[in-house]
């Protein structure tokens, strides 16, 4: 590992030196445009530096810079989900001790569901989604659950495209509906099947979806503040 | 001339809200009712909507600190030992034992302070105007330690990433211990103008009725699942900032309605006196803060990291891409899940008894609508 970094570093040394000085590339970056936000690919270059610069990282495991060092995760429970679901099942990992399966699409409310049904796990805590513009699989879907039972938490993600209507959880889990309306309104992600998919936190005729991250922190629906707020603009 | 001789039985639409004394804040709720029963409800939220998710992508970790106190702002410091502890997971740094024991102080003191503006303001729903007074003049108490550690009341601050804002001040720990002194007698007080009263009784017992199954179907959290005889707290269930080494209790109730809500929360404002008791004797000398960098920049990943909240199961769900900038930061707050339980909660019961069950509820629309 180490010295796969060296040459990076020797490399590239304006990003550290950057890093030195810290904030001035961040803010300017911010306060203009942040729709060109850092997705793998287009950060590499600065992720590389980044183990390196901050004292904490000494603490974290060694790893390549651009993606998470997940290492598998092996349990009785990780190996039943697998037999299940068999090839359904992306990958089974953990990260600083907490357990994750990627599944495929569909496959993500049966696993839910299985879940709750065979191994306890009755608590929905949340469901969320991560948006990363620049990969075919636009969305992470994220949904954690919680067994009281076991005292275990794990989340369960998986990668969807743009425009692609995921099942709903609402017939699994009750608590899903307020969250996947949220997802809705903040990233646009419709469920399918759900009783009630309408906005929930902004209002009904917004347009756009807040949350993604070609969507500037400045912009707003100017149409729907002019009709309604009666203001030219609300920034 | 017939038809005026009936009366209009068809579905009444009554509006409540967003500004309605008893709702805590803008929450909008349109009531469906036949006469003064209740066939359903609908939740208008998102009033106080800033887009809290959004800016903490366009912050840095340290930036955003400050932003979390303004979701729940009655428990401004739950809020902000939840962020940190997220951030300080996904650094893979603990916060020395010192901070650790000071983060669990100041959070209990808040979750009393959080507790008694709820009790004195259901209280005042509830038609009961004296408790009010006594619970905000001990609340101011918890305020003025606040006030003293850090100079702010409501929106504190308090913590930073990797341990504290500040160190303590002189006489911090003394000004504890008489606190806790001075109010366990105090929560017997309110117990005694309220527990027995006739009125209180009849207006608690048996409304709102959420039982222990509903509220995991919900993902109802906190309170609410404990007077639903689920014994849950995150607290035990996965210790955080050094609760495992405090002895104390888990109030549980069985009924699940109005009134458990009620007992579980002032036995929690005991158990959170007795935690700082604890807590308070013998705060390890050391640093405040942990080994973190100037810039703090955590490796790519995620974590998610959930504390107990005055009102249930805070959750931060935190993703890196290496840079200084969180690329995601979800906040599951508990008032936005346990709000959604509202409508079962009502249903079948009467007008009066929605102000009741709102407030049990003990939900913030800061934290709703984030």
């Amino acid at each position: 590992m180490a010295d796969e970094q060296k040459p990076e570093g020797s490399q590239a040394p304006p990003p550290s030196g950057g890093e030195a000085s810290g904030p001035p590339p961040k803010p300017a970056g911010d306060a203009a445009k942040p729709a060109v936000p850092k997705p793998p690919a287009a950060a590499d270059a600065a992720k590389t530096a980044a183990p390196k610069a901050p004292a904490a990282a000494h603490a974290a495991p060694p790893k390549p810079p651009a993606t998470m060092a997940a290492t598998p995760w092996t349990s009785e429970l990780a190996n039943e989900i697998k037999e299940r679901f068999g090839d359904r099942i992306v990958e089974t990992s953990t990260y600083l001790g907490q357990n994750f399966v990627v599944t495929k699409p569909d496959a993500a409310v049966p696993l839910l569901e299985y879940l709750k049904l065979d191994a306890d796990f009755d608590y929905l805590v949340d469901i969320t989604s991560v948006d990363w513009p620049k990969r075919p699989e636009r969305f992470d879907l994220v949904y954690i659950v919680y067994s009281h039972s076991r005292n275990e938490r794990i989340r369960i993600k998986t990668y969807i495209p743009e425009g692609y209507k995921p099942e709903t959880a609402v017939g699994v889990h009750l608590t899903a509906n307020w969250l996947e309306r949220e997802v809705f309104d903040m990233f646009g992600i419709e469920f399918a099947g759900h009783p009630d998919m309408r906005r929930i936190l902004l209002p009904e005729e917004w347009t756009g979806h807040p949350l993604r991250k070609d969507y500037n922190i400045l912009q707003q629906d100017d149409r729907w503040v002019q009709e309604n707020l009666g203001i030219e603009s609300g920034q | 001339m017939p038809d005026a001789t009936f009366l209009d039985s068809t579905e009444l639409v009554l509006n409540m809200g967003p500004q309605h004394p008893s709702t805590h804040g803008v929450l909008r709720v349109i009531l469906k009712l036949d006469g003064e029963k209740v066939l359903g409800t609908d939740c208008v939220i998102g009033y106080l909507h800033r887009g809290v998710e959004k800016i903490a992508e366009n912050r840095t970790y340290a930036q955003f600190n400050p932003y979390v106190d303004r979701m729940d702002y009655v428990a401004a410091v739950s809020n902000g030992l939840g962020y940190c502890l997220a951030v300080e997971k996904l650094l893979n740094v603990e916060a020395p034992p010192r901070a650790q024991a000071v983060r669990v102080i100041l959070t209990e003191l808040n979750r009393i302070a959080s507790h008694l503006l709820w009790l004195g303001t259901h209280a005042l729903d509830i038609g009961a105007i004296t408790p009010v007074f006594y619970c905000l003049r001990e609340r101011e108490e918890a305020l003025k330690i606040f006030e003293k550690y850090c100079g702010a009341r409501l929106t504190t601050h308090a913590f930073r990433i990797g341990g504290l804002q500040y160190e303590t001040y002189d006489g911090f720990e003394q000004d504890v211990r008489d606190f806790c002194k001075m109010f366990l007698p105090k929560v017997d007080e309110y117990e005694e103008l309220l527990s027995n009263n006739r009125i209180w009784v009849a207006r608690l017992k048996n409304v709102g009725i959420l039982n222990g199954e509903e509220c995991k179907e919900y993902g109802v959290t906190g309170p609410v699942l404990r007077a639903a005889g689920v014994k849950w707290d995150v607290r035990k269930a996965q210790p955080y900032s050094g609760y495992e080494k405090y002895d104390f209790e888990i109030p549980t109730r069985q009924n699940g309605d109005t009134y458990d809500r009620y007992i579980v929360r002032m036995q929690e404002m005991r158990q959170s006196a007795r935690i700082m008791q604890q807590a308070v004797e013998g705060i390890a000398e050391g640093p405040i803060l942990g080994k973190i960098g100037k810039v703090i920049k955590p490796a790519v990943g995620e974590a998610y990291v959930s504390i107990e909240a005055p009102k249930g199961e805070l959750g931060y769900y935190v993703v890196s891409d290496g840079s200084t900038q969180p690329y995601r930061c979800r906040v599951r707050p508990p008032s936005y899940v346990n709000l959604q339980a509202l409508d079962r909660m009502v249903r079948g019961g009467l007008v009066a008894d929605v102000v009741a069950i709102i407030g049990t509820l003990d939900i913030v629309l800061g934290e709703i609508d984030r």
